[in-house]
């Protein structure tokens, strides 16, 4: 058996773990707003958010392009500040991978809050715990559950995506090609040996993950209320 | 001791809230009514929790409320045990009462950790989870959590109505004896006149978010337009006496009420604790005479202060004198007049000894660690 290259690999595993901490960074106060809104605003940010659900990667990676690249405001800005692109870099790919992967972070997270409930927040409030105290010693235990669905979809759902990422990143080694772009590439090549080798290594990091985490939930169950 | 004032208004689509109401600092005020009447709701304002609630509420010289200015709940140091319990899930009970002890903090407490769990008797219970626990279990954690916040008024929304029957048993006594034990005031949420009757010290009494009487507890039990907040079925006065004696053979206990003497199933007092009992109007039966060979055992010479017919029904409201405590009566318009009922006259009030609530409680609870 051939080993593949394994650069593509570690690149996609550190774009999924930074991914997921900046979603949990920007998506948990995301979430509680959600959760805990009366505004009317509120259908307009859950829809706002739920978009990447449906768009095809190559829409959302298409109007990622537009925004980022040089010739926009913000790409434009970046360059004269740091002197490099948005586009084709690394960080461009975090920016799409955290817009592309937002849902998967936020509605696990909604979920796990709006089941928490007002409830033992105001107990909490009644006990003397500020918000913020009541919020990490309440709402984020009871939402321990919520936490891990979210944190594993993000980190999963980042490991597989191709449309968006070839898109916005394009396929520089070392930079912005990851591993789903490099088994486009191989089969394109004819190089089935390697394609294998590396689909059959996600296939198995993909299974593996997904039985921690339910055997997890099997022991350790929340008993709401 | 300081006294919590309110005067709020708090509207909703199908429901509005306007109560204005001054509740002393010290014992148990009942918040009563029927189901939907806003109690709950006025305890939110007063907790803090509703947000849309305006006017004002005032504890001693604080203002929690101002306009539409809200005092941010944790910061009003009041105690909230909810219907239901609201343990943390993911705490033990131990972990629930230290979850409380330790924001108290620098509060300063009149008792320690060690006096609420054993007032309210909560060792055996430390390694359980939520789950694990009984309702009245429950109720005891939280209430025990909630006294561990050091809050300066407590607030109980209908902590007894999850409960059955012998729950409910188990569990006054520990309510009772809070204000005493541990000098905090209590606003004690119910729609139950036997919580009433046993734990309050005085009553508001809500309906369609309306106070529509307030008082001592037997006089505003006793007012006759009262009957549609507490419904007819459950119409009644409350009598207070003291413990003459007990029949252990036959199971009953002597209760001195002044100017007479009660029979009633055993009670497990002292002889000479103060009680309460509570009397439906419609056990109630009167006679002009003294009458002869009855299972009655109850026979109290009375007479009548007031006699109110019901219109269109075939019933009226006795009131009757009692040697200065007064006891309702609900019979037919028809014996009202077989009777020669009138304002004044010499009568006898019957009641069957079965009639008379199961559980009553000792007015003054021993000190803490007695």
């Amino acid at each position: 058996m051939v080993l593949p290259d394994l650069g593509p690999l570690l690149l996609t595993v550190r774009l999924a773990a930074i991914t997921t901490v900046v979603l949990l960074i920007v998506g948990t106060p995301l979430a509680w707003w959600l959760a805990h809104t009366r505004s009317r605003m509120k259908s307009v940010v859950e829809a706002v958010t739920a978009l990447p659900l449906v768009l095809p990667p190559t829409v959302l990676g298409f109007y990622l392009l537009v925004f980022l690249s040089p010739n926009s405001t913000l790409g434009g800005l970046w360059l004269t500040a740091t002197g490099t692109t948005l586009t084709f870099s690394f960080l461009g790919l975090i920016i799409a991978s955290a817009m592309y992967s937002l849902p998967f972070m936020v509605q696990p997270l909604q979920a796990a809050f709006e089941a928490v409930g007002r409830g033992p927040l105001e107990a909490a409030a009644s006990l003397r715990a500020t918000p913020l105290d009541a919020f990490l010693s309440v709402a984020t235990p009871m939402a321990v559950r919520g936490y891990l669905t979210a944190i594993v979809l993000t980190f999963a759902h980042t490991i597989g995506e191709f449309g968006v990422v070839l898109m916005v990143g394009g396929n520089i080694p070392g930079r912005t090609k990851v591993v789903s772009i490099q088994i486009y590439e191989e089969v394109e090549t004819i190089n089935y040996a390697a394609a294998h080798s590396l689909a059959a290594i996600l296939l198995a990091f993909s299974f593996i993950v997904l039985l921690a985490v339910y055997t997890f939930n099997r022991r350790f169950p929340v008993h709401p209320g | 001791m300081r006294a919590l004032s309110v005067d709020v208004r708090v509207s909703y689509p199908e429901f509005e809230l306007a109560v204005t109401q001054a509740f002393p600092g010290t014992g148990i005020s009942g918040l009563f009514g029927p189901s939907g009447c806003g109690k709950s709701t006025l305890l939110r304002v007063i907790a803090g929790f509703e947000r849309s609630a305006t006017g004002r509420v005032s504890f001693g010289d604080e203002v929690w409320l101002n306009g539409r200015s809200r005092v941010a709940p944790h910061l009003r140091g009041v105690g909230h045990v909810f219907q239901d319990a609201r343990l943390f899930p993911h705490l033990s009970a131990r972990g629930n009462l230290d979850y409380a002890d330790k924001r108290a903090g620098r509060v300063p407490a009149r008792y320690s950790f060690d006096d609420v769990v054993n007032v309210l008797d909560l060792a055996p219970l430390f390694a359980r989870r939520a789950h694990q626990l009984s309702g009245g279990e429950r109720q005891r954690v939280a209430i025990g959590r909630t006294l561990l916040a050091r809050p300066r008024l407590l607030l109980m929304d209908e902590p007894l109505a999850a409960l059955d029957t012998r729950r409910k048993g188990e569990i006054l006594p520990y309510i009772a004896r809070l204000p005493t034990a541990f000098g905090i005031p209590i606003i004690y949420v119910t729609h139950a006149l036997e919580e009433v009757t046993q734990l309050c010290d005085r009553i508001v009494a809500l309906s369609d978010g309306r106070v529509v009487a307030a008082g001592g507890v037997a006089e505003t039990l006793e007012r006759l337009d009262l009957a549609d907040v507490q419904g007819r079925f459950e119409a009644g006065s409350v009598l207070t006496g003291h413990v003459a004696g007990q029949d252990t053979a036959l199971h009953l206990t002597r209760v001195d009420l002044g100017v007479a003497a009660l029979e009633v199933p055993q009670i497990g007092l002292d002889t000479g604790a103060e009680l309460r009992l509570r009397v439906r109007a419609r056990d109630v039966s009167l006679a002009r005479t003294r009458p002869d060979g009855l299972s009655i055992r109850n026979v109290l010479p009375a007479h009548v202060l007031r006699i109110a017919p019901e219109p269109e029904t075939a019933f009226a409201e006795v009131l009757l004198d009692l040697g200065g405590q007064h006891l309702r009566a609900r019979i037919t318009r028809a014996a009202v007049q077989d009777l020669g009922l009138v304002k004044g006259a010499p009568t006898f009030a019957l009641i069957k000894s079965v009639a008379f609530d199961r559980q009553a409680l000792p007015r003054v609870m021993p000190p803490l660690g007695g």
